[in-house]
This record gives C-alpha cells, sequence and structure tokens, in this order.
C-alpha cells in the first residue's frame, strides 16, 4: 500500500424511510473512490439504497472507559420517563 | 475460512432449527439481544480491568475495540483474523483458476461473483483486525513476507472443473462448520463480520453441491472427474479443521475467552456426519473404507486425515505454496501502479480544493 492510504467508516440506508448504520470500514485514497469500494464491498447483494462514507479520523467518539462518568447526567432523571408518573385509576387518552 | 481450534464448554455443538443459516440468525438475535439486556457502564476506577473484561465476557456481552483487554486477547485475536483474512485472499487462486475455463456462461458469472465475495470476506476481516490495532499496511506485509500463514487447504491445486465444485461442497462446506460457532465470538467487530460472511458463503457451498450433482448425473466421464475431485479434496478438507484436540495449542484459552466455542475434533465430527447424507444424494462415495455409523457415539467412525501431511503443508511444503505465495506477490507489486495513480490523484484533487478555499 502506498503510504498511508486513507481509512473510511461507511454506512448504508438499506431501504427507504431507514436511518443509515453502519456497516464497516474500508481503505480510498479519496472520497469518490472510498464510495465505489463501498458500493463493490457492502452492496453486492442489493443491501443499500444509499451510502455515506466519512473519513475514521473525523469521527470523535466518546471512550467507553468514561463511559460511567460521561452518560452520568442522564441516570438520575427518572422524571425523564413516561413510566415515572402515577396514573389515578380510570383516567384515559393519558 | 479457517478458525480452527475451538473447546467445547458443553460437549458437542448443538443443532438449531434451519440448519447452519439457521444458527447464524439465532447468533444474530442473540448478539442484539445481548446488546438489549444492557448493563451498567466501563469499569469503575478504581475496579480490577481484568476482573471487568471476564465479567463482561462471562456475560456474553461484547468486547469493543476501545474497552480494555488483555494483551494476549489483542495478540491473539490479531493473528487468528488476520489469517482467517490473508485465508480469504489467498482462497481466490485455486478457483480463479477456473475462471476462465468454466463450462458455460452462468457457471462463469457464478464463479465470478464467488471469488469477488470471497476478496469482501477477506476486506471484512482485514477491517476487522484493524480495530484491534494493526494497520493494513503491516496485515499485507506479514502475508507477504510468510510471517502469518493462511489456510493449509488452498496449498492444493484445482485439476479439473470438478474441482469447483469440490471446493465449494467440501471446502466452503468445512470452512461455515467452522465459522458459524464465530458468529458468537466475543469480540464484537469479529463476531459482525463472520455474520456477514457466513450468510454468504452458504451460497458458495451450494454453488459446488450443484456442480458436483450435475457432474455426477452426468456421462460416465464426468462422474469419474467428480468421484476424482471429491477423492483428492475430502481429507485435506477434514485436516482444514486443524490439529486433534490432544495436540491443539491455543484452544483451552481461546475457550475461556470465548472467541472459540468448540474443539477441532467436534467440529470435524459435526462435518463428517453432515457430509455421508450429502454424498449418497450425491452418488458420490466418500474415500473411507472405514466410515460407518457408530450406534453408541451415535455418530460416524471414519478415517483421520494425515496430520503429517498437514503440518508439512502449514510448514510451507504443500504441492503449491511457492506458487500461491510467488502469485499474492506478483499481484500486490503489480497493483503498486494503481495505488499510486489514486494517491497522486487525491493528492492533486485535494491540492485543488485548498487553492479554490484560498
Amino acid at each position: 500500500m502506498t503510504q498511508h492510504t486513507p481509512l473510511w467508516e461507511v454506512f448504508v440506508r438499506a431501504r427507504r424511510g431507514l436511518s443509515h448504520t453502519h456497516v464497516g470500514s474500508l481503505h480510498a485514497p479519496d472520497a469518490a473512490l472510498a464510495l465505489r469500494n463501498a458500493r463493490d464491498l457492502y452492496t453486492r447483494r442489493q443491501e443499500g439504497v444509499s451510502i455515506w462514507v466519512v473519513p475514521a479520523g473525523a469521527i470523535t467518539a466518546s471512550s467507553p472507559d468514561e463511559k460511567d462518568a460521561f452518560f452520568d447526567p442522564a441516570a438520575d432523571k427518572v422524571y425523564r420517563h413516561p413510566t415515572f408518573y402515577e396514573v389515578p385509576d380510570g383516567v384515559a387518552h393519558l | 475460512m479457517y478458525g480452527n481450534d475451538f473447546s467445547a464448554p458443553n460437549g458437542t455443538p448443538d443443532e438449531a432449527p434451519g440448519g447452519l443459516l439457521g444458527e447464524v440468525e439465532a447468533a444474530e438475535a442473540e448478539l442484539r439481544a445481548a446488546a438489549a439486556r444492557g448493563r451498567r457502564g466501563g469499569p469503575a476506577p478504581d475496579e480490577d480491568l481484568a476482573a471487568y473484561f471476564a465479567e463482561v465476557v462471562d456475560a456474553e456481552q461484547k468486547i469493543e475495540p476501545r474497552d480494555w483487554m488483555p494483551d494476549a486477547y489483542r495478540r491473539t485475536l490479531i493473528r487468528q483474523i488476520a489469517q482467517h483474512a490473508h485465508s480469504e485472499i489467498i482462497g481466490m487462486q485455486p478457483e480463479g483458476n477456473w475462471i476462465s475455463r468454466a463450462p458455460s456462461l452462468k457457471r462463469k458469472a457464478i464463479l465470478l461473483a464467488k471469488v469477488q465475495d470471497e476478496a469482501g470476506h477477506g476486506l471484512y476481516l482485514y477491517a476487522a483486525a484493524e480495530t484491534l490495532g494493526i494497520s493494513r499496511d503491516e496485515l499485507v506485509q506479514l502475508l507477504l513476507d510468510g510471517r502469518q500463514k493462511y489456510s493449509s487447504i488452498f496449498n492444493y491445486p484445482t485439476l479439473s472443473w470438478a474441482d469447483v465444485g469440490a471446493i465449494g461442497w467440501l471446502v466452503d462446506g468445512a470452512a461455515i462448520v467452522n465459522q458459524v460457532p464465530l458468529c458468537r465470538c466475543s469480540y464484537g467487530p469479529y463476531a459482525r463480520a463472520m455474520i456477514r460472511v457466513c450468510k454468504e458463503e452458504s451460497f458458495h457451498q451450494r454453488q459446488g453441491y450443484e456442480i458436483l450433482h450435475t457432474l455426477a448425473h452426468g456421462t460416465p466421464a464426468q462422474q469419474a472427474m467428480a468421484q476424482d475431485a471429491v477423492d483428492r479434496w475430502w481429507y485435506p478438507s477434514l485436516a482444514m479443521f486443524g490439529p486433534p484436540d490432544g495436540d491443539s495449542t491455543h484452544s483451552a484459552q481461546s475457550m475461556a475467552w470465548k472467541i472459540k466455542r468448540f474443539s477441532n475434533d467436534d467440529l470435524r465430527q459435526r462435518f463428517v456426519d453432515m457430509c455421508v447424507q450429502q454424498a449418497e444424494i450425491l452418488g458420490l462415495r466418500i474415500p473411507d473404507a472405514d466410515l460407518r455409523w457408530n450406534d453408541e457415539r451415535q455418530a460416524y467412525d471414519y478415517t483421520q486425515p494425515d496430520y503429517d501431511e498437514l503440518m508439512q503443508v502449514i510448514s510451507g511444503d504443500g504441492p503449491c505454496n511457492r506458487e500461491r505465495m510467488a502469485h499474492r506477490r506478483a499481484a500486490h507489486a503489480d497493483g503498486t501502479w494503481v495505488r499510486e495513480a489514486a494517491a497522486a490523484y487525491a493528492a492533486k484533487r485535494a491540492g485543488q480544493k485548498e487553492t479554490v478555499a484560498a
């Protein structure tokens, strides 16, 4: 491989109405070739109607190591879920 | 293919409804279910990382790339996934040999699609290995330098068209038996890649079976060609499962880590039991005079492959080792100008964009 061919993350929309989902990664020198390679690699059996390719380096990930602390603010806010509230017997449409 | 030594936590591989493909579906459903069960977040600041890792694995949850993992787990996975990827890439050669001589346009189109799948499987697996922190360039170089192996089976020659059928039926069949348990591997990227690979692999096995079935019901010369191919590919296919359990070096630790699930001998037995009935329907003979049903074991007794030959082929002295490696090195060297041209074009375009932006 010449120099370091960049890594791309591939996202495929399986059908109209669904969101793009991460399917894997590949190497390509530029975006246009990354798209073509992604078509050949991840949609050989009509797995998708749309593909995104994103330079892997452009993705900033939260680390699992900091998972507890990072996602902590949401942990003690059970009142954000409708199941937190008691509904008196007999109330309809609520 | 190639995941060669698994050990069983609970004895024999269990049979899910819908055969092997059903098991792949089940593995995928289990992966989703395990993810849905959820669990607490990462390890606490003062927690023992090894204990945390063991807890995740024991809970049948997946280890993901940025999770802490033991160095030996990482090394084992890199070795196994890389060798698996190399096998897919080298595995294109024996069959690619017959693309130009396939007996009809239909067979040629099918074989092209199959060989293209093998390339795709190699790429899925290289990508999975790279999540463990090794670069593609390093992986390619390890193969070219002969420092990492690929499956011994691809060092056997494809002498006739029937060999393409025998490879599909026996080699891909053995690969599937080996690979289906890998869909439950504890390492997420490998498990997901294997689910994708196994779903595609079943077409490979069926197309091979169909080729043999057609030949076995053809002229006497065609029948003889089909039988000859099965005679030559049977024992090398049995050897694909690796050395017998007593001699298998990596099994116990890989089993504890849930990288592997069943022993070499368990998987080999399962493969034999599957093939006997399939051979009957083909009307072809499995070349083993001692093959017979053992009522006590509820399994077939069979003759073991020649493990000395397996070791010889693995160490580089099979019928085609040198040819396969020479071809791979030449293909890589011949592709240099394509990689350089694509990189130069990308650099030029990037330069133009900067000028416009400025």
